[in-house]
């Protein structure tokens, strides 16, 4: 089943490295914090997203299985 | 079915304010029971079921259905013990309903609580009561008292820090486990895992008081009590430019129209109300006429009940510059944890307020639209979601008010002075 990208709002600082790593789905607001792209991730960027998960060195950002009734954060 | 025209306190089996008035202070224990009569000893089971037939939606502002709200702890609970925490933080500026409830109506609070414990299976009730709300505080503290053999011990008042997002249902958890009163990562949300871990009930004071009406009246005396499509009864604080500011309790599916002329009417020369509070939305003054207020009608058509909040902006007042007032409260009230809210709700704070004061940057309308689309899902609580929802009704409602602004006109400004 398709993941989505989660992210802690407290913990994340803004480093930006997941938008660096995972360019189609991240982007990075005016403040240098990540907007994410609504819905699951494509399965052909699903090893990227696991490396921005790795990557973030605050572990803000986790990957969780799609749930279609859970709001997008 | 009532009309629109009767208040609800001189119908049989009235509402929340029926009985002495709202000025008269606390109604004592045993006044309560001889008006409405004494707590039912309805099941849990029963209890739950009733919630949901009724369609009881919270009165804190989000709107959730109690009744689901209760099955769900119930559902966490089972083997464990829950909590309740009665919430009773109101933080709203423009909200007086819940402390005005609490403070002349304590025991109906009370009822709720207890009632509510019993459904969900808690054994612990914690009044969660804003620290302002002082009459509030002494009329439950003094209930509690009154009720002891009640409450057996299971209940505590805690007074719940200033703050707008001090009510927000992970931050009073938060509050009572730590005495820091801002919001946590969900989930768990509370309902799975609150207070000492266990399940919590986080509920309005209004809503619980509303559920012991409903657990003596039945739903379907909740059903018959609405206008039109709509079932129920609520309090609405109904402020600005009308004749009688203060507490109304209406008929849900009242209009707009009839909550003003329940507060005396409105002032010459209003143009916009606020619906829901300052996380609701802005509506111009004709298209809100007809607006029915209850949660389903109001969602359908863009706008939210909230907390039940009517404010009338007056007609001197420019709705750029009471809109900037509010942003700037809310971003004062981050409770800067989430970088979207801390960074972004401060920048369209200010350049809002710099449009207000007409000195506009090149580009801060076009950029308080592109930030106020970027911030709604990207806080841990739905703070900076509130914020920018009021700003958002407010560019469309104050649309030209805006553009003038950044120009360094005020349209308003120019019209009173064509009057006067």
């Amino acid at each position: 089943m398709a993941d989505r990208l989660a992210i802690d709002r407290i913990r994340c600082d803004g480093h930006g490295l997941c938008a660096e790593l995972l360019s189609e789905v991240i982007s990075l607001d005016d403040w240098g914090y990540p907007i994410i792209k609504a819905g699951a991730i494509p399965s052909r960027l699903a090893e990227h997203a696991q490396r921005a998960v790795e990557a973030c060195p605050v572990l803000a950002l986790r990957l969780r299985a799609a749930d279609p009734a859970i709001p997008h954060k | 079915m009532i009309g629109v025209d009767s208040p609800i306190s001189e119908v049989a089996n009235g509402g929340l304010l029926s009985g002495p008035s709202l000025d008269a202070g606390a109604e004592s224990p045993s006044a309560h029971r001889h008006r409405i009569g004494a707590l039912p000893s309805t099941s849990a089971a029963e209890l739950i079921a009733l919630m949901e037939a009724s369609g009881l939606q919270g009165r804190g502002g989000a709107g959730f259905p109690v009744g689901r709200k209760w099955r769900s702890v119930a559902d966490h609970a089972s083997g464990a013990r829950a909590v309740v925490l009665v919430n009773g933080a109101e933080g709203e500026p423009l909200s007086l309903k819940d402390r005005s409830l609490m403070a002349s109506r304590p025991n109906l609070v009370i009822d709720g609580a207890l009632l509510a414990a019993r459904a969900v299976g808690a054994d612990e009730i914690i009044f969660y009561v804003g620290a302002a709300h002082r009459a509030a505080e002494a009329a439950l503290r003094h209930a509690l008292a009154d009720r002891s053999a009640d409450v057996r011990g299971g209940a505590r008042l805690i007074q719940a820090p200033p703050g707008y997002v001090s009510g927000e249902e992970s931050a009073a958890v938060h509050f009572v486990e730590t005495g820091d009163a801002r919001p946590t990562a969900t989930p768990p949300r509370p309902f799975e895992r609150g207070v000492h871990g266990r399940p919590t009930l986080v509920q309005n004071v209004e809503s619980l008081a509303v559920a012991a009406l409903i657990a003596r009246y039945g739903d379907a005396w909740y059903h018959g009590m609405g206008v039109g499509m709509s079932s129920g009864l609520g309090l609405l604080t109904v402020s600005g430019a009308v004749n009688r500011p203060g507490v109304q309790e209406l008929a849900l599916g009242s209009t707009v129209a009839a909550a003003s002329m329940a507060a005396g009417g409105v002032r010459g020369g209003a143009h916009a109300v606020l619906l829901g509070g300052y996380f609701g939305t802005w509506a111009g003054l004709e298209e809100a006429r007809d607006l029915r207020l209850d949660q389903p009608s109001l969602r359908a058509r863009g706008f939210a009940l909230g907390c039940g909040v009517v404010h009338v902006l007056g007609g001197r007042t420019c709705g750029v510059e009471a809109s900037a007032r509010i942003m700037s409260y809310l971003a004062s009230q981050s409770t800067r944890q989430c970088g979207p809210c801390v960074f972004g709700l401060s920048a369209i704070a200010q350049a809002t307020g710099r449009l207000a004061s007409r000195s506009a940057q090149p580009g801060d309308l076009e950029r308080i639209r592109r930030w106020s689309g970027q911030i709604s899902g990207r806080g841990a609580c739905r703070h900076p979601d509130g914020a920018v929802g009021m700003l958002s009704s407010a560019l469309r409602v104050f649309g030209e008010d805006f553009a003038a602004h950044q120009q360094g006109r005020c349209v308003r400004a120019l019209s009173m002075a064509q009057v006067a």
